[in-house]
């Protein structure tokens, strides 16, 4: 299969609002169940396990019209919460069983009681991560939340989630972890051969398509990207910071490399990669899930950092890793946690003598030109500046 | 949002020829006692005492006596300088050093005043803190909030996660977590800063006085389902949380404070009068509402004397719920001291889910025999404001009573806009009118 074949897969998945993967998947067997998730991170291990398909839900994007939404919300309130209840209340998600709503901020934290009570036979739960990296402090807490959860989703699917059931899935999430790690690091080797277009619709079938099905693709697309011959430019290279809940409309990624940079580094869908290695597979399970989340996850600003010195490294760590020149703040206007965290993480960068922009946007933003030119602008500074 | 004014800082009157204000014993204690705590913080480097910021909603103010540490509030200082009309030039300070405009104000507000030399709301410096006790109760932003200040002051810092009560109830594990910080993290945080030794009988003695405090504070509340009230739960309920929500819990001032107020409004009860107000006395109530979210504060006076021209009294409030929700049965208890912390910060307000706030203010709605719900909803503050539209779909759903949205900020005067706030008032009002109208003949219709 080229490249071109599995784009155009994931483009279709990407531009589906009414989820038919899903509701297909649901249909095949009776009894299945679909249990939606939104951002940062959820433990997928136990919705895998306990037979259901986790399915990603990232708000409606650039093509859905929100008419609903916005009569539950502010105008300073971002977007995604709007189109997601749009999607809810346009019955797009009615073969939801349950949502799992992460502990990200505050608007995704009310909506789970919104959901509540605007979809009352759909299983809704707020999933809480420890903010204390104690094993015995937060790690216990987090056990315990994630075996109240395990014990709801058997109920919802049936079927108890037993240990054996959850060391599976856990191998098959290892494994498509690998993959997605993978496919990030080949981005960051050769940017030219795996355009971020292309990467983003590539991760994003991985919040819809069952996983083993999702890593069967990634191997794929490895193998048809490596053997494609794709002209190389003289882009900048740079991370994206800031855009790890709404989601950017696919046009401002592209035009973002239409400018002259290949984004070598993002935080788009950081569920996809949230464990940096393998949950181990021997003893409990869930112990494992959790110390993982306190020891080995990655960094964002839902997570708070309990050492000053370590503040925002994680971003100057991406960059020496993926030799990027430069970061590029991403944010949706009215987000919380990116835009607090941002200046702290552009004093940082500073200090360690990485240039950066920095602008908002809206999942439905639909004017490119100011963007392009901005991240023009600065792709041409870092040249000029690296060849002086 | 959280946090209260003080009668230290009721805004002085802007007319030239200002009504004498009502100055009943409880608010001369109030300002004292606020005085106190700004003096204490002026001189805490010179004293040589040691210093903790922590927020309103799980406040340890308790524990943090327990280890003579001086207890700042940045909210409190945010909505000082708002109302002395100082909060927005810091706001705008912040922004020009970086921070968005999209974000809370209260945090705004505090590094624009960091920024300019940190000079406290009533003209004295505020010592930088030796701890920030971060009680991450109910609110996302107080995570960035303390993380950007330790950045600034890089000094020691201390979290507390306290879970959300998503499922609407609290769990023997969210408890568990909460005593095991306090335990394994906290106290032992607290005594290395502060150089003292923990002792919780200490502690245990302040949290008697604290529930002493709140029974007196809960009793004032609910005064205000006598009719007519003696009490405006909102914005004079703003000045009745003052000490209980801040550095003053579980203090003998604190106890002394709420018996002078309970004294004062069953005074006023036995009087049949209405509440005191910075325009005088309340002496016909027209309108009894229940307000959801925080008041704005840049135009405080102003926002009340808005309800004060139409008779409007509000008998009962959720924002006087965020530091701690007493009028639900909860007390200090120092028989079971540090379980009985960890369910105050877990009870706070905001730390409850949609479907358990809804529950309230339908519960107020009935209990106080209320005209309808207000909702203030405040641009800075994403854990009071998303979701409250349903909210307020919810209640007029539920109870048949009116609601009306008004939209304000907090501290950033660019977000209060007088005439739209008094247009969306008048009309509410009127809908009040049209709706007794049509009880009164739907009721006489039943008649004949
Ligand atoms: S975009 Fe930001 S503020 Fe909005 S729901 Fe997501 S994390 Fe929260
Ligand atoms: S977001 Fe709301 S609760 Fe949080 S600090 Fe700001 S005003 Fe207070």
């Amino acid at each position: 299969m080229s490249t071109s074949d599995i784009v155009a897969r994931c483009t279709g998945l990407f531009e589906d609002l009414n989820f038919v993967y899903a509701r297909e998947w649901k249909a095949a067997r009776p009894g299945r169940k679909v249990v939606g998730y939104m951002p940062f991170y959820v433990p997928r291990e136990l919705i895998h396990a306990a037979g259901a398909l986790p399915m990603g839900v990232l708000g409606g994007g650039d093509q859905l019209e929100v008419i609903h939404g916005d009569a539950y919300y502010q105008s300073y309130i971002c977007r995604i919460p709007r189109s997601t209840v749009e999607l809810g209340v346009t019955g797009r998600l009615d073969f939801v069983d349950g949502m799992l709503f992460p502990s990200i901020c505050d608007v995704i934290r009310n909506l789970s009681g919104m959901w509540k009570i605007m979809f009352p036979k759909t299983m809704a739960r707020y999933v809480d991560v420890p903010q204390n990296f104690r094993d015995d402090v937060g790690g216990e807490f987090y056990v315990n939340e994630l075996n109240e959860l395990r014990k709801d989703l058997g109920e919802l699917c049936g079927r108890p989630v037993d240990d054996e059931s959850l060391r599976h899935s856990i191998a098959l999430y290892n494994e498509n972890r690998r993959l997605v790690r993978e496919v990030y690091a080949f981005r960051a080797a050769a940017p030219w051969k795996a355009p971020s277009s292309e990467v983003y619709l590539l991760m994003r079938a991985g919040m819809v398509l069952a996983v083993e099905e999702h890593s069967r693709m990634l191997g794929e697309y490895l193998e048809a990207a490596l053997a494609e011959n794709r002209p190389r430019r003289d882009n900048t290279r740079i991370v994206i910071t800031g855009a790890f809940c709404e989601q950017p409309p696919l046009s401002l990624i592209k035009s973002v490399e239409l400018a002259g940079c290949y984004i070598v580094d993002d935080d788009f869908m950081l569920v996809n990669r949230w464990e940096k290695a393998n949950v181990p597979l021997e003893g409990d399970p869930i112990r494992n899930l959790a110390c993982t989340y306190l020891h080995g996850s990655m960094s964002t600003s839902a997570k708070y950092e309990p050492d000053l010195s370590k503040k925002g490294l994680y971003l100057v760590d991406s960059v020496r890793r993926n030799r990027a020149e430069g970061v590029i703040f991403m944010a949706p206007s009215f987000c919380d946690p990116a835009l607090l965290e941002r200046p702290m993480l552009q004093n940082v960068l500073a200090a360690h003598g990485v240039p950066f922009i920095a602008f908002k946007y809206a999942e439905n933003s639909g004017q490119m030109a100011p963007i392009r030119e901005q991240a023009g602008t600065f792709a041409d500074s870092i040249k000029l500046w690296s060849e002086a | 949002m959280t946090a209260t004014a003080t009668a230290a800082a009721r805004p002085a009157p802007k007319t030239a020829a200002p009504r004498e204000a009502i100055k009943e014993p409880s608010m001369v204690k109030q300002k004292e006692m606020i005085a106190g705590n700004y003096e204490k913080l002026a001189t805490a480097k010179a004293m040589g005492r040691k210093v903790a910021s922590t927020f309103v909603p799980g406040n340890l103010n308790e524990l943090i006596m327990c280890f003579d540490l001086v207890n700042n509030l940045p909210e409190i200082n945010a909505i000082q300088n708002g109302l002395r009309k100082k909060s927005g030039q810091l706001i705008v300070e912040a922004e020009k050093r970086g921070q968005s405009e999209d974000v809370c104000t209260y945090v705004k507000s505090d590094l624009g005043m960091l920024a300019k030399g940190n000079i406290g709301p009533d003209g004295r410096p505020i010592p930088s803190p030796d701890v920030l006790l971060l009680s991450y109760t109910g609110c996302f932003t107080f995570m960035k909030w303390f993380e950007l200040l330790r950045e600034q002051y890089k000094c020691e810092t201390v979290m507390l996660h306290v879970p959300y009560e998503g499922e609407g109830k609290v769990t023997e594990n969210m408890r568990a977590y909460i005593v095991k910080q306090l335990r394994e993290d906290v106290i032992p945080t607290l005594e290395r800063v502060s150089g003292v030794k923990f002792d919780i009988d200490r502690l245990r003695e302040y949290l008697r006085e604290s529930a002493r405090a709140e029974e007196d504070l809960v009793w004032t509340l609910e005064s205000a389902k006598h009719k007519p009230s003696p009490i405006d739960a909102y914005f004079g309920g703003v000045y009745y949380i003052g000490p209980i929500f801040t550095a003053f819990r579980g203090t003998p001032d604190a106890t002394e404070y709420y018996r002078l107020l309970r004294q004062e409004v069953q005074q006023r009860l036995d009087a049949g009068q209405g509440p005191v107000t910075p325009e005088g006395e309340l002496s016909k109530e027209k309108y009894r509402l229940v307000v959801e979210g925080p008041p704005n504060y840049t135009s405080f006076r102003d926002f009340w004397k808005m309800f004060y021209d139409e008779g409007a009294v509000v008998v009962a409030s959720t924002y006087t719920k965020v530091g701690g929700t007493y009028d639900l049965g909860f007390r200090h208890d120092p028989d079971h001291p540090l379980e009985s912390l960890a369910e105050y910060c877990l009870g706070c307000y905001t730390n409850r889910n949609l479907p358990g706030r809804i529950d309230m203010i339908e519960k107020y709605l009935n209990e106080y025999e209320a005209d309808g719900l207000l909702v203030n909803s405040i641009k800075s503050c994403n854990s009071f404001s998303a979701g409250q539209l349903l909210m307020l779909r919810e209640i007029e759903r539920r109870t048949g009573k009116p609601a009306a949205f008004i939209e304000t900020d907090l501290v950033d005067p660019r977000y209060f806009s007088p005439a739209n706030v008094k247009n969306r008032l008048e009309s509410y009002f009127q809908m009040v009118e049209q709706k007794r109208r049509g009880a009164g003949v739907a009721a006489a219709a039943a008649v004949h």
